[in-house]
C-alpha cells in the first residue's frame, strides 16, 4: 500500500520531519536511468520511457522530434500498425506515444498478470527499438499533421498560443511548437525521422519509469528488456540558454472571432530553479489556484470580463514561459488588459498579503496527498523527477520548501524575475472600433 | 500466443482487489441518497452531490438555466457570502468545481480524508440556502456569455455540433445546448433561477456520492448531521417529451470560418434507460467498440489507415443518457477527399456491420478491454464517484456499474448484427457536414498592429523580442 503510506507520512511532514517517498533509483549496464516504486491494490503498471528528443531538438526542422514520435508504433519489427494496435488492445493495454517541449514519452498502462504483462511489454520493446518509419506509413502520418497544423488556424487560442512562444523565446528551440510549422514538416522526408531517431532514441538518453504492482526484480527485469536492443549513444549536446526579453513588445493578430484571446508574459523560471518554490507559491495566489486567485477575482468575480483568467509557471530544463492568460469579448479588450496588466504589476510590486500568503499555504500544503493519489499521477511525478534529475526525495521536501517560503522571498524572486518591462503581449481576436458602445 | 487463451486469463483475474469495496447505500428520512465506496490506496477522498437537473429538463426560453444555476451555486447563501464556499475548500487544502450535462447537475470536491466535514456543511448549506443576488446574476450573465464564444461562437466544430443536434431531435429536450441559446442566456432574470433552485435543489432530488479513505458508517453519521435537516421539495414528475419517431434522413450545412471539412452523422437509438431489452444497449456498447475501441478498432484501421480516407474518425455511444440518443460517427477528411466520400465509407462500415458477423476476435478484443479498464478506472476515486452518480441520477440503480463488466461479457456477435440492423438505418439519420468558409483578416502572413493600454508598464513596442 505504498500510495497510501507515502500519503500518510507526508501528511504529518509539516510537523515533523520524516523520510518519505522512496523512489528506487537505478542504471542499467548501458546507462539508462530507472525509477521505481511499487505500489500495491491493484494488479496493474504504469511504465514510460522518456527520451530528450523533444520538439526542442528540432533543429531547423520543426515538427521532426514529433512525427519520429507519431511513426514508431505504425510499423515496428515485423508487425505492422495494425498488428501493433492488435497486441496492445488484446490484453488491455493502453500505449501512447507523445511529444512535448523537452522530452518524449513513450507510456504503457498494463495489467500486470505474467502472460499479458509479457505480451504488451514485448510490443512497447519492439516498438521502441525498431520502429520501421517505411514510405507508405510516413506520408500518411505527415499527412494527418499537415491537416492538423492547418485546423489549428481555425482556433484563435491556438494562433496566440504559437504567436506567443515565438515572442518569448525568438529562434531559441523553445520558440515553435512541438508540432511544427506547415512549411517545415511539409519539408520532412522518412530519412529525416530516421536519423533523428538514431541520434536521440539511445540508451544513454533514456530513462525509465516504472510504478505499479510489480517486484523489484520484476521492476528490473522489465527496464533491462526495454533499453535492451537500444544502442548506447550518448547524451545530447546541452540546450543553449534562452535570452530573456529585456523590452516590452505588444502584437495584435486580426482573426473574425467573437473574442479576442490575451497572452502576456515571458520566459522566467526552470526546473532547478533555486527561486521556484517562491514562484510557485506566489503564483498559487496571483493566478494559479482556479475560483479563488487574484487574477480570477479581479477579471471575472468583480467584472464578469471573462470566462477564464489565470498565470501559470511552466517549468523546463531551460526558462519555460510565464504565462497570464484570459478572452473577453472583442470590445473589452482594452479594458481587460488593463486589469491584466494592473493586477499583474500590482502583484509584482506589493507582493502578497499575510492573508493570502497563508491561505495559499494553507491550499498548497492540506491538498498535497492529492498530486499523487493516483498511479498515473505518481507516475508522471517520478517521470518528471528522473527527466529533470531533480533530488529523490523531492516530494518529501515540497510541502517544507512552501512552508518556508515568505512574503518577501515571494516579493523578492516576482521583483527579480518577472521583468514588468519586458512582458510581450499577444492578442489574437477583431478589432472593434472605439464609438461603438 | 493464443488470444482466445490470453483472454481466458484476463476474465479469471482477481480483479475486485482488496483495496477497493463494495458501494454501500444509505437513504436519510427527507430523501437524499447517500452512497460510499472505501478505497484506501490514498488519504483521500471525492465528494459529490447530484441533482436530477440538466438542460433536458428545460422548457424553451430558458433553455441553458441549470448551467447558469451552476454557477450562481458559488454566488453565496444566507450564510456564507459570495466566493466564501471556494475559499473555505481552498484553505482545507480542497479542490472544487462543479459539472452540468444534459441530464444532471453535480458538484463536487476532493479533499484530505479527515476534511470531509467541510464539503459536507458547505453543500448542505447551499442545497436549500442559495441568496440569489441581481447584482450578481449581471456579472454572471456575462460569465457565461464569454463562454459561450469561446466554446462554441468561436470554434466551428462545436458550433457544427450545436446545429446537428437542433436538426437531428424534433420534440426530444436533448436539441437544446447545454450552455443555453444565447437569447435565453441573455434574458434570465432572478426569479427564473430562484424558480429553478426552489423546484429542483433538495434532498429528495439529490444523491451525495463519497469515494475515498472513509469508513462507510462514519459517512453515513456525518450526512445525518449535515444534511438531515434540509427540508424535501415537492418534486413533480418531469413530462416525457419522447422524441417523435423520425421519418426520412435529415441533412444539414454549417458554414464557419474554418481550414478543414468536418462530418457528423447520428442515428437515433434506446439508452440502457430507454431500451425494451438492456441487451440492446450492451450490444450497441459493443458496437461503438467495434468502430472506434482503441487503433485496432475499425474506422481506425478502415478508414484511416486502410483507405485512407479520412485524417481522423471515430464513433461513440451514450450508455447512460436519460432518453433516446444518437449513435454518432464522425470523420474529417485528407486533403482530396471530401465529406461526401467518408458518408459513403462510414455508411458502407455500418452495413458491413449489418450483414456480417463481427470476428471473435474483435469480440474477445472489447471484452479483454473492457475488463482491463474496470480495473485502471479504479485508480480513480472520481471516475468511480461519476460512474455512481450518473446512474443514479438518470434513474438507473448505481448495481449497474457492478454489472457492467459481466453485461458487456453476455453480447454475442448476432446481438451486435442485429442492433445495427435494427437501429442504424438511413430514415433514423441525421447527417452534418461543415463547409469551411475563409478566416478573413487572416489571409497569408498575419497582420500585426497595435493596442496601446494605458497601464502597460513602459510603451508599447514591436521590435523583434527573444534571441538578440
Amino acid at each position: 500500500m505504498a500510495i497510501r503510506l507515502l500519503g500518510l507520512l507526508l501528511l504529518v511532514f509539516s510537523s515533523v520531519t520524516v523520510a518519505a517517498a522512496k523512489i528506487d533509483h537505478w542504471q542499467t549496464p548501458q546507462g539508462s536511468r530507472v525509477y521505481y516504486i511499487r505500489t500495491e491494490g491493484l494488479p496493474m503498471a504504469d511504465i514510460q520511457v522518456s527520451f530528450d528528443a523533444g520538439g526542442a531538438r528540432d533543429g531547423q526542422q520543426f515538427g521532426v522530434a514529433a512525427l519520429t514520435a507519431a511513426l514508431l508504433d505504425t510499423g515496428a519489427g515485423k508487425w505492422n500498425a495494425d498488428a501493433i494496435a492488435q497486441r496492445f488492445e488484446s490484453v488491455g493495454a493502453l500505449f501512447d506515444v507523445g511529444a512535448s517541449t523537452d522530452m518524449v514519452t513513450l507510456s504503457l498502462r498494463t495489467l500486470t498478470e505474467k502472460t499479458l504483462l509479457d505480451k504488451s511489454l514485448e510490443t512497447m520493446q519492439t516498438v521502441l527499438s525498431k520502429p520501421r518509419f517505411n514510405e507508405a506509413d510516413f506520408k500518411r502520418e505527415k499527412n494527418r499533421t499537415l491537416a492538423a497544423l492547418k485546423q489549428q488556424q481555425e482556433s484563435p487560442a491556438a494562433v496566440g498560443g504559437i504567436a506567443f512562444s515565438k515572442a518569448l523565446y525568438g529562434s531559441h528551440p523553445y520558440g515553435h511548437q512541438t508540432a511544427g510549422e506547415i512549411k517545415t514538416v511539409a519539408a520532412l522526408k522518412a530519412a529525416d525521422l530516421k536519423k533523428f531517431y538514431k541520434t536521440y532514441y539511445v540508451a544513454a538518453n533514456a530513462i525509465v519509469v516504472i510504478v505499479g504492482d510489480l517486484s523489484k526484480e520484476q521492476a528490473e527485469q522489465t527496464a533491462l528488456l526495454l533499453v535492451k536492443d537500444l544502442p548506447t549513444g550518448k547524451k545530447p549536446e546541452v540546450m543553449p540558454d534562452v535570452v530573456i526579453p529585456t523590452k516590452a513588445s505588444q502584437q495584435h493578430i486580426e482573426f473574425p472571432s467573437t473574442q479576442t484571446h490575451v497572452l502576456v508574459g515571458l520566459p522566467v523560471t526552470y526546473r532547478k530553479d533555486p527561486d521556484y518554490y517562491n514562484l510557485y507559491v506566489g503564483n498559487h495566489i496571483l493566478g494559479g489556484s482556479g475560483l479563488v486567485s487574484k487574477l480570477f477575482d479581479e477579471v471575472r468575480e468583480k467584472r464578469g470580463l471573462a470566462y477564464s483568467a489565470s498565470s501559470s509557471f511552466s517549468p523546463l530544463l531551460k526558462p519555460g514561459p510565464f504565462t497570464v492568460s484570459l478572452q473577453t469579448r472583442n470590445d473589452q479588450t482594452p479594458e481587460a488588459l488593463d486589469v491584466l496588466n494592473k493586477t499583474l504589476s500590482d502583484f509584482v510590486t506589493q507582493g502578497p498579503t499575510e492573508a493570502e500568503l497563508t491561505a495559499a499555504k494553507k491550499n498548497i500544503i492540506g491538498g498535497f496527498a492529492m498530486r499523487f493519489d493516483t498511479n498515473k499521477k505518481l507516475a508522471n511525478y517520478v517521470g518528471m523527477i528522473g527527466f529533470y534529475e531533480m533530488p529523490l526525495d523531492y516530494l518529501d521536501t515540497f510541502q517544507q520548501k512552501v512552508e518556508e517560503t515568505t512574503i518577501a522571498s515571494i516579493s523578492d524572486a516576482f521583483k527579480r524575475r518577472v521583468n514588468l518591462n519586458a512582458l510581450q503581449t499577444v492578442t489574437v481576436g477583431k478589432t472593434v472600433e472605439k464609438s461603438a458602445k | 500466443m493464443n488470444k482466445r487463451l490470453l483472454c481466458a486469463v484476463l476474465l479469471c483475474l482477481p480483479v475486485a482487489s482488496q483495496a477497493t469495496s463494495k458501494v454501500s447505500e444509505h437513504i436519510l428520512k427527507n430523501g437524499l441518497k447517500v452512497l460510499v465506496k472505501e478505497d484506501h490506496r490514498s488519504p483521500v477522498v471525492v465528494s459529490q452531490v447530484w441533482y436530477k437537473v440538466g438542460s433536458s429538463y428545460e422548457p424553451n426560453g430558458i433553455t441553458g438555466i441549470s448551467y447558469m444555476l451552476e454557477h450562481m451555486m458559488f454566488k453565496g447563501t444566507d450564510k456564507h457570502p459570495a466566493g466564501d464556499f471556494s475559499k473555505i475548500i481552498a484553505e482545507n487544502g480542497g479542490d472544487e468545481n462543479a459539472f452540468t450535462g444534459q441530464d444532471y447537475t453535480a458538484y463536487f470536491q476532493t479533499m484530505a480524508a479527515d476534511k470531509l466535514a467541510v464539503s459536507f456543511e458547505l453543500e448542505a448549506d447551499r442545497m436549500r440556502h442559495l441568496h440569489l443576488l441581481p447584482e450578481e446574476l449581471k456579472k454572471e450573465l456575462e460569465v457565461v456569455t464569454e463562454e459561450r464564444r469561446m466554446r462554441t461562437d468561436d470554434n466551428p466544430q462545436a458550433k457544427l455540433g450545436e446545429y446537428f443536434m437542433a436538426t437531428a431531435y424534433t420534440s426530444s429536450p436533448y436539441k437544446h445546448p447545454v450552455i443555453g441559446w444565447p437569447s435565453d442566456i441573455a434574458n434570465y432574470q432572478v426569479e427564473d433561477l430562484q424558480a429553478w433552485y426552489s423546484r429542483w435543489y433538495a434532498p429528495n432530488n439529490a444523491t451525495l456520492v463519497v469515494v475515498g479513505d472513509v469508513q462507510t458508517q462514519a459517512v453515513f453519521d456525518l450526512a445525518e448531521k449535515q444534511f438531515a435537516d434540509l427540508k424535501t421539495s415537492d418534486i413533480k414528475p418531469l413530462k416525457p417529451q419522447s422524441e417523435i419517431e423520425q421519418l426520412g434522413v435529415r441533412r444539414l450545412i454549417v458554414k464557419a470560418p474554418a481550414k478543414l471539412p468536418v462530418m457528423v452523422m447520428g442515428y437515433k437509438v434506446p439508452s440502457l434507460k430507454t431500451s425494451a431489452q438492456e441487451s440492446e444497449a450492451y450490444a450497441l456498447e459493443v458496437l461503438a467498440g467495434v468502430l472506434d475501441g482503441g487503433n485496432s478498432a475499425r474506422l481506425p484501421t478502415n478508414l484511416v489507415r486502410g483507405k485512407q480516407l479520412a485524417v481522423s474518425a471515430g464513433a461513440s455511444y451514450d450508455l447512460t443518457s436519460r432518453l433516446d440518443s444518437l449513435f454518432e460517427l464522425e470523420a474529417t477528411p485528407v486533403e482530396g477527399k471530401s465529406v461526401t466520400d467518408l458518408e459513403t465509407a462510414l455508411k458502407a462500415e455500418v452495413t458491413k456491420l449489418q450483414q456480417t458477423l463481427i470476428s471473435t476476435d474483435e469480440l474477445q478484443r472489447i471484452k479483454a478491454q473492457v475488463l482491463a479498464s474496470d480495473v485502471y478506472e479504479k485508480d480513480s476515486n472520481f471516475y468511480q464517484a461519476m460512474q455512481l452518480g450518473t446512474l443514479e441520477t438518470v434513474g438507473l440503480p448505481w448495481q449497474k456499474a457492478d454489472e457492467y463488466v459481466a453485461n458487456i461479457n453476455k453480447v454475442t456477435a448476432e446481438q451486435v448484427r442485429d442492433v445495427a440492423k435494427k437501429y442504424l438505418i438511413e430514415d433514423h439519420l441525421t447527417v452534418g457536414y461543415l463547409d469551411p468558409q475563409a478566416i478573413k483578416g487572416r489571409t497569408g502572413t498575419p497582420e500585426y498592429t497595435r493596442i496601446v493600454s494605458k497601464h502597460a508598464p513602459v510603451p508599447a513596442t514591436t521590435t523583434p523580442k527573444g534571441a538578440k
